[in-house]
């Protein structure tokens, strides 16, 4: 590290420092609105609420039907989840192990569903899927978060499996063991921690995904993000501090899992990116 | 796969296969097998032929069902897209809030990844600014109506300080969506932009100040040609970003006014009119004017330098 010690060096080094708690005070102080919104018994023109409760969440559960839109978001989020990882796992071994003609055409394939926006590729996807019968079940809605899902499993893999080193393979291939022996007792047990690792991003990315779901979704297959934001949407009709417990309830789940996430993976590698990119 | 085969086919391909080698001929699988094509290419289908079904096909029928309008010629849509104000100017209206967002989401992200770059509790930060990133625009809108509304505590802070005299209007307007885009899109730049900066060899820099140069030259001189290819990455993804701008356009702006967003346009096409090839229309003008503020960047981006970013030995 350089150091430098001059006035404008200092005073920039301030005002930067002065940039990121500024953004970080805003952020925190708007997720904590939220929170003190949902326990307020009655909240207007006051800097806190006059006195605090927790029936909201009661009222928030029965109206929004949480219990059902619970349970469709986490079978949805588990089909996404296992589908990807055996879509996406061989896959990304075979293009870790492999050099052939077609690869960068392949690996474009994988990369187009990742940069381009949902909301751009899901209305053609949603048309498709409404006119096939799929949209407006369960089933469209996992077909539809697979889309993007894949592909990062693949990105997020690939490089995993490249640092494994091939003669570990050719070890066990030298030994005598067979192809299913191979891939449960040696490459299985060393692909776990990526394989773990994927598919926790993919969780939490799947349980946030707006976009996708809310094009394909039916009444009976919307996932909490896609209930909340009708909530949102339709602000009015309910009592504000209602569709805050439901925000916090949603808060919570996706949190819960990025917490676990995050204990294995480095939070860079949630912009899921930045290893294709910095190869060029 | 040589499994399933019988000891007699087995030995009628070794034949064949010493045969070929002998007549300089490979085999089909020989020559396959030479490019790369074997077995464990094979794993990859199942994927590939997903993204097929679900990815390019349904873009392709898209662009199909646009040019087969329900009522008109080939370019119906095209041409009712395009000399409706409603319609075409959505794209105005979507440039003016993407652009201005994702070069202001760089401008700040370059400085503070320089700044965390040197830091030695990266981490912290870096979960702290995945939050908004994971949480998505949903949550985020709801969490800036409570917070930026006229009784919330962003006004009311503003007030008590004595910098305004009466709440300032953030939210149902171009604001709202302009700051739900900062707080989603300033961390989604700032951890790619961080990831470049620290593939960049430091002794570059202290090469630089040993001979001389200021904090400022070296900024100017050795760390912003490193780092421009990968910024024209980053203004490409947080672009196409931002241009999709949805759910914050909706909640937080006001989508029949100033953030009537190109997105709104094909929603409103595909579910409010139930016209699909309208709504295809809407979406391949979206992905088009994406396409081509990319292919500039990335044409521009051509230009600059393309290397190493570590340093040479000695």
């Amino acid at each position: 590290m350089i150091k430098n010690t001059s006035l404008a060096a200092r005073l920039w080094n301030t005002v930067v420092w002065a940039f990121i708690g500024f953004f970080v005070i805003n952020l925190l102080a708007m997720i904590a609105s939220v929170l003190t919104s949902s326990f307020a018994t009655r909240w207007l023109g006051t800097w806190l609420p006059s006195a605090f409760t927790t029936r909201w969440y009661g009222s928030a559960w029965s109206e929004f039907q949480l219990t059902e839109v619970l349970t469709v978001t986490f079978q949805a989020v588990f089909l996404v989840v296992l589908f990807s990882a055996l879509l996406g796992v061989p896959a990304a071994y075979a293009l870790a192990r492999r050099e052939f003609k077609a690869k960068r055409l392949v690996m474009l394939l994988f990369l187009l569903p990742l940069l381009i926006p949902p909301i751009t590729f899901g209305i053609p996807l949603a048309t498709v899927l409404y006119q096939t019968g799929f949209a407006g079940s369960l089933t469209g809605v996992v077909l539809a978060n697979l889309v993007p899902t894949v592909p990062f499993v693949v990105l997020v893999m690939v490089p995993f499996v490249e640092q494994i080193d091939p003669r570990i393979e050719a070890a066990a291939r030298v030994f005598g063991a067979s192809t299913p022996q191979l891939f449960f007792r040696v490459l299985l047990p060393l692909l776990v921690p990526g394989i773990l690792a994927a598919l926790l991003l993919v969780l939490v990315r799947t349980i946030a995904m707006f976009e996708l779901t809310f094009l394909v979704a039916g009444p009976t297959s919307q996932t909490l993000v896609v209930a909340l934001y009708y909530a949102v949407f339709a602000a009015g009709v309910r009592a504000v501090q209602s569709i805050d417990a439901m925000a916090v309830i949603y808060m919570v789940t996706t949190l819960v899992w990025l917490i676990i996430a995050l204990r294995f993976v480095n939070p860079t590698q949630l912009v899921g990116r930045s290893n294709e990119q910095a190869a060029h | 796969m040589t499994g399933t085969q019988s000891p007699l086919r087995a030995r009628l391909d070794r034949s064949n296969r010493i045969a070929g080698e002998a007549s300089g001929q490979p085999t089909l699988r020989q020559r396959l097998r030479a490019q790369g094509y074997d077995g464990t290419t094979l794993l990859t289908v199942p994927a590939v032929g997903f993204l097929l079904l679900l990815f390019v096909y349904p873009f392709l029928y898209g662009l199909l069902l646009s040019f087969n309008p329900k009522a008109g010629g080939i370019l119906a849509n095209y041409a009712r897209f395009f000399s409706d104000p409603f319609l075409y100017e959505t794209i105005s209206k979507t440039l003016w809030l993407a652009v201005p967002v994702t070069l202001l989401n760089l401008v700040l992200a370059v400085p503070v990844a320089l700044r965390v770059r040197a830091m030695r509790y990266q981490r912290v930060l870096t979960t702290i600014l995945v939050i908004p990133m994971t949480l998505g625009t949903v949550l985020i809108a709801q969490g800036l109506l409570n917070y930026l509304g006229p009784q919330g505590w962003f006004n009311r802070t503003l007030l008590t300080l004595g910098i305004i005299d009466a709440p300032v209007k953030l939210i149902h307007n171009y604001w709202g969506v302009f700051l739900s885009l900062l707080i989603t899109g300033f961390p989604f730049a700032f951890l790619l932009t961080l990831s470049y900066v620290t593939g960049i060899d430091r002794n570059l820099e202290r090469a630089a100040a040993m001979l001389g140069a200021g904090s400022w030259q070296r900024f100017q001189r050795i760390l912003m040609p490193l780092i421009l290819p990968g910024l024209a990455i980053t203004f490409c993804l947080s672009f196409v970003q931002a241009f999709a701008v949805f759910p914050s356009a909706v909640l937080l702006g006001s989508p029949a006014g100033p953030t009537r967003v190109i997105s709104i346009a094909a929603y409103q096409a595909a579910f409010e009119e139930y016209d699909y090839s309208m709504a295809s229309a809407v979406a391949m003008v979206m992905g088009a004017v994406q396409l081509l503020v990319v292919g500039c960047i990335l044409g521009a981006r051509g230009l600059l330098y393309r290397g190493s970013t570590a340093g040479a030995k000695g």
